[in-house]
């Protein structure tokens, strides 16, 4: 998956939860809205961005949220 | 001429106390207000007319109708004179008889005499009341002036007008204002000379006619008749379904001849259009037996390979193998499917099965993903449900209409007459919209206010709207304390009653005057009944899901929820969006909007489907088309959508689409996303199969089957043999048995079945055990979710945004003519109206660049490059161009970036930045574009060439 694409996905999600919960509490919002529309493939490639870059490219909001985000299963 | 079925009332029903009178010594009871011609036809009789009909007001001009009433002098026509208490009414005399007799006669002698010359034949009215009143021929003769010898004007491709069999009874005039709201027709002209014309006598074909068909409905004798029935002649019986075009969804009774269809004629009983029609619907219908039907399955081992004719066992055998050949090697999670928001509900709801339980995976996902899948999250949201709040009807309720991004008079053309009719008669109107469109300024209709707002403002838009309503103390306390949750509603005051979010501070951003602003939100707040009305307008953003949460926040606020006449609708693009959706086709849900990761609705599919459902979410169209490019999506069976044409940045979907391994395609036509498949199974139009449609309103209506399918099988049946081929049984014999199972693990579903629909008509869900009939209006007395939420919409600027390089903002819409991508209008005669897509410019952008309508021009984006022929107007505004996206060969979506909804991927279709140029030659894209356009068209008529050797 191209992460710069995912990147911006989840910056624009982080626009909204950040405005309705905070920008203390929007990871969590983040998280739930990954967790619950992307597909295991997608968020493996997020975590493993995080994994790699630390926040690079992210909003801190969204870093958050990814780091809290499980292991997605493997996709077979 | 009417529908078979119609038994004509004479003029329209009223809704007063009951009132009881005496006709023909009869006692009769009926509302205050009708008319003694209608009350003498709902108790059997019939007084002779020809200028009235029920669907239009009493106009009192032929003087058939006359009758007499005791104590009264002379002889009233019973159209124009309503009932009264105790009136003694009588239908039938001598001197009537004498009286309609002169009438009929008058008339004959300036009508042809022969039936057969008449083209309504034996059901030209006009005979049928001189057969009724004993007239053979007139004794005036026939030697006088006449206008026997008028040229007929068969200009439009549907219907022609002879003046000769006209008796300017005016029916087509008033059907044109009155039903239409054109006002195309009038009567030119007086005495002897008056005549029938449209616009200023330029000819049906070059005037401002719509060809909606309410004219020719409406025409008593043989003036106005379709050239179908001129072709095949009278038809010998009625099958009602349901149009397959917009989310209208309007009924039809089809008039049909063996499988042949004569005509379509809007069903009065229809819930959703009551009787009336568009172009499309009523006349668009011949791409059904157009000669580019796919009527044979076809194979091919790569897209660049010709086609292989085979048989329908063969063709599954071969997708089903390839389809477990690449889960095997790619593993279970690289296949999918999309679903059709042109199929049915049935149709639709297998789709969605074979990939969760046939394949074992949860990448399906629908076209509305692409146009209104933020109001799914929105509404959800806000509200508890993902739909629309009202029946169209209620419009009829509304004093206050508000539309934002939606062109009702071209997407949605029967809506559109009944808001119109609305309005005349005295609603107001606020339309927020980046173009001019009909409904701000048409005759007869001007809207209180547009606000023209720049494309990718609506969110700063609709905070400001609500700041008004907050600090104006225009909030419905009591709606809000008993009906919303507190503590968000205090949060989101706060937050629209900033500064920042006032007219005056958004002006910068939106370009509406603040005055008009605030204009609007007094208006909606105070003006009674406030109803919104939405498109893609809204949804096609990369805050689209934010302004479905604004609107529902606005209607919350101003008590506009709960009842007739208020709620928020969008009005959605295709017949069946909304029931696609409800179908589960969307990756994370289930039927009836149930996430798949809840274990409980999980193993209720379970259990009835007999396999363990991944609980994970699958990939949506785009991510779909992400992985392709990655190499970890290989197959995708695709039924009766065209993401090549219809999705953005064509040229990164069809690179997605070439990296497949396996494409699977069902549909009627080699569209363009055929081109890159390998698999083609042919589709069957709404004329050729059974099953249902669900409509804006969440109207479930019957689509019934007219013809036998083209190709020997309907879309449901090819989806079951394509399951059995992948090894998973689906054992249904009827489209009613799925939805029998859809009903038995669908909440909202629940109390449906055919045979309901069949009695009632239509039904809205949701329909239960609490709602046995269905659910006109939601969130009465209650919010779906219990207390309706408020959301904090923050403004956020588009990432697409205009500068030196791509100065204009680009919008897309459609026409009326035409319908999306256009692979079934482009196919009918629609095409004479509109045979290209065109550049809106406004005359300040195109003097800047040399530019004038007609001309080619370059239209760059950050995405790719097309070009387009020009048309200079100021339905736009400076700064703004507009196209459709109906001919493939234009590569609208060439230009679309791949900007997207936050919240569902929704691409953002309604601003994209872009420089204009005069060009001479199309553009790399479109050259390369007809190179394989050939090559494909070729192979198609090779093949063809095969089956038919």
């Amino acid at each position: 998956m191209d992460i710069e694409h995912l990147a911006d996905m989840a910056n624009d999600i982080a626009n909204f939860f950040e405005s309705e919960l905070g920008k203390e509490e929007a990871h969590k919002g983040i998280r739930l809205h990954i967790s619950r529309y992307w597909d295991p493939r997608m968020r493996r490639a997020i975590i493993d961005h995080v994994r790699q870059h630390g926040d690079g490219g992210l909003r801190p909001s969204v870093a958050a949220a990814v780091r809290g985000l499980p292991e997605p299963p493997a996709v077979t | 001429m009417h529908s078979l079925l119609h038994h004509d009332h004479g003029t329209p029903a009223a809704s007063g106390q009951p009132v009881t009178l005496f006709i023909d010594g009869a006692q009769v009871t009926v509302p205050e207000g009708t008319s003694i011609m209608r009350a003498a036809a709902v108790a059997g009789g019939a007084i002779p007319k020809l200028c009235a009909t029920d669907t239009l007001r009493p106009y009192g001009s032929c003087r058939l109708c006359l009758v007499e009433v005791e104590g009264q002098r002379g002889y009233p026509a019973s159209c124009t004179t309503l009932v009264a208490p105790g009136m003694k009414v009588r239908t039938e005399s001598d001197k009537l008889a004498q009286i309609r007799r002169g009438v009929v006669e008058l008339y004959l002698t300036d009508h042809p005499q022969d039936c057969r010359e008449c083209k309504a034949g034996v059901r030209c009215e006009l005979h049928q009341m001189a057969e009724q009143l004993g007239v053979k021929e007139p004794r005036y003769g026939l030697d006088g002036a006449s206008h026997q010898c008028a040229k007929i004007d068969d200009s439009n491709p549907y219907f022609s007008f002879d003046p000769a069999a006209c008796i300017v009874c005016s029916r087509c005039v008033r059907a044109c204002g009155e039903v239409q709201g054109t006002f195309a027709l009038t009567i030119d002209g007086r005495g002897f000379a008056s005549k029938v014309v449209a616009s200023q006598d330029e000819g049906f074909m070059e005037s401002e006619c719509v060809s909606c068909g309410a004219c020719v409905e409406s025409c008593p004798t043989g003036a106005l008749t379709e050239k179908s029935m001129q072709q095949i002649g009278m038809p010998e019986a009625v099958v009602n379904t349901t149009c397959a075009y917009c989310g209208v969804g309007c009924s039809f009774d089809a008039e049909v001849k063996g499988q042949e269809v004569v005509r379509m004629v809007p069903s009065r009983a229809g819930k959703a259009n009551r009787g009336h029609a568009c172009v499309k619907g009523r006349f668009a219908y011949t791409y059904a037996t157009h000669e580019d039907r796919i009527r044979t399955p076809m194979i091919r081992k790569k897209i660049t390979d010709p086609w292989t004719p085979v048989s329908w066992e063969e063709a599954f055998a071969y997708a089903a193998s390839e389809f477990r050949r690449i889960q095997e090697k790619y593993g279970r999670a690289s296949v999918g499917g999309i679903t059709s928001s042109r199929c049915t509900n049935e149709e639709t709801y297998l789709v969605q099965k074979l990939v969760r339980a046939a394949l074992g995976t949860n990448n399906v996902d629908t076209c509305a993903r692409v146009c209104l899948s933020p109001t799914g999250y929105g509404l959800k949201s806000t509200m508890g449900e993902s739909a629309g709040t009202q029946a169209f009807d209620s419009i009829m309720q509304s004093d206050v209409v508000m539309i934002i991004g939606a062109n009702p008079n071209e997407g949605h053309p029967v809506f559109g007459s009944r808001l119109k009719r609305r309005l005349r008669d005295g609603a107001r109107l606020i339309v927020a919209d980046p173009r001019e469109t009909e409904i701000v300024r048409s005759p007869h209709i001007q809207a209180d206010f547009h606000l023209q707002l720049r494309p990718g403002t609506n969110v700063a838009l609709i905070n400001s709207l609500a700041h008004v309503v907050v600090t104006e103390g225009l909030v419905n306390e009591a709606f809000v304390a008993a009906r919303c949750e507190k503590e968000p509603f205090e949060r989101w005051r706060r937050f629209v009653a900033e500064p920042r979010n006032s007219p005056e501070a958004m002006e910068s951003v939106t370009g509406v005057p603040a005055r008009l602003v605030r204009g609007a939100a007094r208006l909606y707040a105070t003006g009674g009944n406030g109803a919104i009305y939405y498109g893609l307008g809204v949804t096609e953003h990369s805050q689209g899901s934010t302004m479905v949460m604004g609107i529902a926040n606005l209607a919350m606020a101003t008590g506009n929820l709960g009842r007739e006449g208020v709620g928020v609708n969008p009005l959605r693009g295709q017949n069946n969006v909304q029931g696609s959706c409800d179908m589960g086709s969307f990756p994370h849900e289930l039927p009836g909007y149930r996430h798949i990761s809840d274990d409980t609705v999980r193993g209720e599919f379970n259990g009835a489907w007999g396999v363990e459902l991944d609980s994970e979410p699958g990939l949506r169209i785009p991510n779909m088309l992400e992985a392709a490019l990655d190499g970890s999506f290989k197959a995708l069976y695709v039924q009766g959508e065209d993401p090549a044409q219809s999705d953005p940045n064509t040229q990164h979907v069809t690179a997605g689409l070439a990296a497949m391994e396996c494409v699977v395609v069902q549909d009627i036509f080699l569209n363009e996303t055929a081109k890159y498949a390998h698999v083609l199974f042919p589709g069957s139009t709404f004329l050729e199969k059974d099953g249902t449609f669900t409509n804006s309103e969440r109207r479930i209506s019957r689509v019934r089957k007219i013809m036998e399918p083209l190709a020997g099988l309907a879309d449901w049946e090819v989806t079951i043999r394509f399951a059995k081929a992948l090894g998973y049984e689906m054992n249904y014999s009827h489209p009613s048995e799925i939805m029998d199972e859809i009903a038995r693990l669908t909440p909202t579903f629940a109390g449906v079945t055919y045979e309901k629909i069949d009695r009632e008509g239509s039904i809205q869900w949701p329909c239960n055990a609490e709602a046995p009939l269905g659910t006109p209006t939601m969130h009465v007395g209650e919010f779906v979710r219990g207390k309706g939420k408020f959301f904090i919409t923050e403004y956020i600027p588009t990432r697409e945004k205009a500068n030196a390089r791509f100065p204009l903002l680009l919008t897309t819409g459609r026409v009326l003519t035409q319908y999306n991508v256009g692979a079934q209008t482009r196919r009918t005669p629609n095409s004479l109206w509109y045979d290209e897509d065109r550049l809106e410019i406004h005359p300040q952008d195109a003097e800047d660049r040399g530019v004038v309508t007609g001309d080619w021009v370059g239209v760059t984006s950050r995405a790719g490059e097309t070009v387009l022929r020009a048309d200079v107007t100021d339905r736009v505004a400076a700064g703004v161009v507009y196209t459709t996206f109906h001919f493939p060969e234009s590569g609208a979506n060439v230009i679309t970036t791949e900007n997207s909804d936050w919240a569902t991927n929704c691409p953002e279709y309604k601003v994209t930045a872009v420089q204009v140029v005069k060009v001479q030659q199309p553009s790399a894209w479109q050259k390369r574009f007809q190179e394989q356009h050939e090559q494909q068209m070729k192979f198609l008529k090779a093949a063809q060439g095969e089956t038919h050797g």
